[in-house]
Parts: structure tokens; sequence; C-alpha cells
């Protein structure tokens, strides 16, 4: 197989100006509103980031954090951001509109498997961490956030806190093995083992 | 650790190897795929120069951009962007061997309807689809898991994903429910009590007396709400109800070669003693049906009871959640539910799209109108749903009652087809997430709720107990109580 663009890269850290992103169980639905879904690319993601919620009744941009904080690179979100619907593409219109790495309370499940397929680093602090990083950014836009994914730690102004790390999402990440399909493609025969056993499948190759 | 549960069983049976990142590399015995998350993972196969490893493990149809209108499914359709999807769809299928259940082919309908009444999930099985809701296929004793388009690319190359192994956590219904209180109603009960992200980091084994009465209807609906509850995954064990449902559906095993994966689908129940990271149990006895009064599934409500007042909630968080959805929904505090105004009434999705919602809400319907004021909508799940309905003459009742009568699709559920909510419409839904904008309008309103209490609400034209209604003892079907073989 060909080498692929995302697979060799190791990422040990992520950093930037920050966009707190306010909310318990924000959903792919306020990400990513199923109508901008009707594309067979990512490619335009970006443009449909939080569309909704951008935007007033007049279709103009609101006071959203999104529409404040343009160019930022690091999201601080509140618990169980991503919940809902397992599309990609809210992640992928996070990435493509310049998210590097995610702070939160806590995530999805599916919302963080799908940040560890595109690299984006989703680590974890308790409420309190998590409101005075939104806070300090809301007072310091232009303040660089760093999340450090070896380290396992954020630090911004003159602060470094301890964050978690998922160790399956940080050794990926880390190690530049988060390319999952070349990783099992290499385990064919295994598969093939796994599957003679199976009852309900057909051997037939 | 849970241990002897059918959740490691089957992990087990389906576990290739460890990976290097410490996740485990696990087989896919059915893999699902439709129009929308699916054509960016093609690409990315195409861009490695790869083929699909297991197409007679992968089974296709399309749903989510599926107009509902007869005249509206002849191609090219109107929308462009459907079109151009519904085509990747057939190419990359065509290309891959994949079987392929198209508007022509008759059984045509959303994922979750459709391998379920087709035989193809069963028990002891891994489910991948690129939909959240494939935990609907835990219903047979399967792990069923929504997967991301990446993931969706994994499956594809190599059969496989590359996943954590969840906790266990047994969640045990207890009591019996009434007449006019559905499987719909023990999943929002359950979600209201755990929280709508109780479930991260788990998966959900239901089981208890209010559980092992449902029919596979009535389970299907139950396991297809998991993850409203935050569990990427919900199963219920595999039991006579679920082999009787299996025996002669076209892809389950005929005669002996039946028995034989009979055995295999016994061996993987959970064992008697097998231990669970935790258990729960959630009393179901005599409740009321439950409506959603907020923004998340979690906001609900048995029909009896009054809008919780913000103050109610402790955390900071949720009672900013309760403000934002008492604004949202245009309710105060201490309101009854009964009697909001409804303008949608929406029946149908892989929730509450089958046989059994549109017969449950057909006795509600009969002899009954829509209100004036209503636009109702009956979208059955699957094309084989909507023969199945129109060959017992459920359809005329729908329409005589004034409800369009739909083609199979995702529908209004997600308004990626033309059928959406218009400014700040209400719509009481038997669909499964009440989002803000979730049905296609960012004002509309969503009241989630059981078939039977969408038809009650279609009637009156605001939030009904279906219960006054159905007056003929206990019901049949729709994940009531399961019908007695003669």
């Amino acid at each position: 197989m060909s080498s692929n663009d995302a697979g060799d890269q190791h990422i040990t850290d992520v950093s930037g100006t920050g966009v707190p992103i306010p909310g318990d169980d924000v959903d792919t639905d306020q990400i990513l509103p199923a109508k901008f879904m009707k594309e067979v690319t990512f490619d335009n993601m970006a443009d449909y980031l939080f569309y909704d919620a951008r935007r007033d009744d007049d279709g103009e941009f609101n006071d959203h954090p999104l529409n404040r904080f343009e160019g930022a690179s690091i999201a601080v979100v509140n618990s169980n951001f991503g919940c809902g619907s397992s599309r990609e593409h809210a992640p992928q219109a996070m990435m493509r509109w310049g998210i590097d790495g995610v702070v939160g309370e806590s995530y999805a499940e599916i919302f963080r498997d799908n940040c560890k397929s595109l690299g984006i680093p989703a680590v974890t602090a308790d409420h309190e961490t998590v409101t005075e990083l939104q806070e300090w950014i809301e007072a310091n836009p232009d303040g660089d956030v760093e999340i450090d994914v070896e380290a396992k730690t954020v630090t911004y102004g003159d602060e470094t806190i301890d964050v978690n790390v998922d160790d399956a999402m940080r050794e990926a990440l880390v190690e530049g093995i988060w390319d999952t399909t070349a990783l099992m493609y290499s385990n064919r025969s295994k598969v093939d083992a796994t599957v003679d056993e199976l009852p309900y499948v057909e051997g037939d190759d | 650790m849970s241990e002897g549960t059918l959740y490691d069983k089957v992990w087990e049976r389906h576990k290739v190897t460890e990976l290097p990142n410490g996740q485990d590399q696990l087989f896919i015995g059915l893999h699902l795929v439709h129009e929308v998350t699916s054509p960016q993972a093609f690409g990315m196969l195409r861009e490695r120069e790869l083929d699909v490893a297991y197409p007679d493990q992968t089974f296709a149809t399309t749903d989510h951009i599926a107009p509902t209108e007869a005249d509206k499914r002849e191609r090219p359709l109107a929308d462009d962007q459907a079109e151009e999807m519904l085509s990747a769809l057939e190419r990359n299928v065509s290309e891959s061997g994949i079987t392929f259940f198209g508007f022509e082919s008759g059984k045509q309908g959303i994922t979750h309807v459709v391998a379920p009444e087709l035989g193809l999930s069963q028990p002891g099985m891994t489910v991948a689809c690129g939909d959240s809701h494939t935990a609907t296929h835990g219903a047979f004793g399967s792990i069923g898991v929504g997967i991301g388009t990446s993931q969706i690319r994994d499956v594809l190359a190599t059969g496989c994903i590359a996943a954590d192994k969840q906790k266990v956590r047994r969640v045990n219904v207890e009591g019996e429910l009434g007449s006019g209180v559905y499987a719909k109603d023990v999943i929002l009960k359950v979600i209201q009590e755990l929280g709508v992200d109780g479930g991260v980091g788990h998966v959900y084994e239901y089981g208890g007396p209010a559980i092992e009465a449902l029919d596979m209807e009535g389970r299907l609906a139950v396991c297809n709400m998991s993850i409203e509850g935050g569990a990427r995954a919900g199963y219920i064990n595999p039991d006579e109800t679920t082999y009787e449902y299996l025996r002669g559906r076209e892809y389950a095993p005929e005669g002996d070669a039946f028995e034989e994966r009979k055995a295999y689908w016994e061996s993987v129940a959970s064992d008697d003693d097998a231990e669970y990271d935790d258990v729960v149990t959630i009393d179901a006895d005599g409740i009321d049906p439950l409506v959603t009064w907020g923004i998340n599934p979690g906001q609900v409500i048995e029909v009896s009871d009054p809008v919780p007042d913000p103050d109610d909630f402790e955390g900071r968080t949720d009672r900013e959640a309760a403000e934002q959805a008492l604004d949202h929904m245009e309710i105060e505090p201490g309101e009854s539910m009964l009697g909001y105004d409804v303008d949608v009434a929406f029946l149908g999705t892989c929730t509450n799209g089958r046989l059994s919602d549109f017969e449950e809400a057909a006795k509600i319907l009969e002899g009954n109108t829509v209100d004036e004021g209503v636009r109702a909508l009956a979208v059955p799940g699957s094309e084989t749903v909507r023969q199945q309905c129109e060959e017992r003459g459920i359809d005329e009742v729908f329409i005589n009652a004034g409800f369009q009568w739909r083609r199979a699709g995702c529908s209004m559920c997600l308004a990626m087809n033309d059928d959406a909510l218009e400014g700040d419409e209400v719509c009481a839904s038997s669909s499964n997430r009440n989002f803000i904008g979730r049905q296609g309008s960012k004002d509309g309103r969503t009241v989630l709720m059981s078939p039977a209490m969408v038809a009650a609400a279609a009637v009156e034209g605001e939030v009904a107990d279906a219960r006054d209604y159905l007056d003929d003892g206990p019901t049949g079907g729709a994940g009531g109580v399961e019908e007695v073989a003669d």
C-alpha cells in the first residue's frame, strides 16, 4: 500500500491561541448541522462549523466564541463534548477551521475516537481547571496555549497544569501510529485466523 | 473489570491482536454502509489503492438523504447533492461487490431497520456502521458500535476497527409496563435516571423483567437509544424471543444450520455468575409515558409530572442547560407538557419505524382525525415495513386520519431530505434526538415520545396521553408485552 500523508506524523505537542466553547453536552448537530453533510468530501466543512450557533436571525455573525477568537488553535470545552451523531464531519470541521487540539472536561466516545483518527489531541481536566482556562482565554485572547501530549500538561501564561490523556491516544499520537488502517492492514494473516474461528463468517478468503 | 458477560465473550471471539498503542484490533462481522458517511472513506481507500477486504460481510442501503415522497425518488434526484451522494454510493458498492438495497430492491430503508428484519443482525456478532445508532443491533446480543469515517475506511480496508474495551454496566429494569407504555418509555426512563453522559466509558447490558418481556422490535428501540445515554453500545442477551424472531428471515441460517448457529448464539450469552463493572436498577413498574421537555434526551419527564425548575438541579451546568432548554422550548417550570401545542407529528426512524410502531399508532388513529393545524408524517423505517403495513391496511388508517403516508428513510429525524421543521414549529416525534436544529430548523422544537403518543398528539394538536385512547387492556407489539404464541 502507498504511504499516507498522516500516518507517519508524531504529534507530541500542539499550541496556539485558544477559543473557549462553553457548555455541557454540546452535540454534533450543533457543531456541524446535518444539512451540511450532503457533500461527498470534507473539503468545505470549515465553513459550516457551528453554522447556526454562530449566526443571528439575519444570518450575520453573532458574538459566538468562534467569531471572536478567529485564528485560534486550541478549543477549550466542557463535559460530554461531541455527543450525539458519529459524524466525523464535526472534528473534520474543527480541524479544517484551524483547531489542532482540544482541552475539555470529557468527550463523547465516538467524538474522541474521531479526534484520534485525525490526529487531534483531546485531553481532559476537571471542571474548575477547564473553567479557569476558559476565563484566562477570554482575558488573554492573544495568549498562547500549549498542549504537551507527551508530558500530559497544558501551559498558558505562567501556569502549567496536569491533564489526562487517554493512554491509547497518547501512544498513537506521540509514536506516530495513529494511522490505524496501515497498522491493522499489516495484521491480515491474524485477521484470517480470527475469522476462521467465527461460525458466522464464510471462509472464502 | 467485567468477566463472563456477553460483551467479554463476543469481544474475545473477535479480537485479532493488541495494537502497539494498547487498543485491540477487533474484527467486524457485519459492516453496514449508507450514503452520507461512506463516500469519503471509499475515497481514502482509492487514494491508498486498497480494496474492500470483506465485501461479503458488508451491506449497503440509502437512508439519510432518501426522499420519502414517491414521485421524488425518480432518478436523477431533484436535489443535486443527494443525487451525487447516492450515485457515489452506487458506484462504490458496485465496484466493491457489496450487496446494496436500493430503491428498486424493495428492501431499501434505514440501515438499523433493514439489517434486523432481513436477519443480517444476529447474536454474537460485531456490527459497525458510520452511524451512532448502530447500538440498535445489540438487541440481538451483539456488539454494535457507531464509527466515524476514518474508522469506516479501517473496516473497509481491513475488516477491523481499533477499539478500547469498555466497562460493562448491567442495567436491570424491574417491573411491568402498563397499557400504552412501551420500550421507548423504558429507554427514556433509563436516560432520565442515568443521564445523557451516564454511559460514557460503558456499554449497557439491559436485563430484568421489563426488558425480557419486550418483543424484538421493543428491544431494538431500547438498544437504539443507548448512545443517547452516552453508552456507545447496549445489548440484551439472546433468548427464545431472539431466536424465534430470526427463524425464517432471509439471511438467517436455515434448518440444521440454524440449530448449529443457535448453539453459538446461546454460548455468548452472559453467564449467570458474570461479573459487571457495576449494576444499576431502574424501577419501571407502572411508569407513565415519557416525553422530553428540553433539548437533550435526558431532559425528559413522565407525562404526568411538571416541567422541572432549573433551581432543582444541583450542578451549575445542569441548571444552565435547563434554563437554555426552557428558553428554547418556550415553557415555564411547573407547567405540564400535556397541552403543549404541536404543529407537526412525525412517526418513523430507526428507533420507532417498525411494524409494531405503526400498529400501535394505528390503534389510536382508527376512527380519529389529525387536528387541522397539524402536519402529520408517517415514514416507515424500511420499504419492507411499508409493505407489511400496506398488506394489513394500516396505511389506510393513517391516510384516513390525515397522515401523509411516505416511503422509507431517515426523513425528519435529521432533515437531510425535504422533510424538515420550519421556523419554530413544534414536532411530536418518535425519533431519538431533540437537539436544537436537529429536525432542520434552528428554532424548531422537538418533543420525543413513543409512536402511540405521537398519534395522540397528532389527533389533539397538543401533547396528550395516549392511554386515553386505549382502553383495551395490555398492549402487544411496539415493545409492549410480548405476544404469547398460540
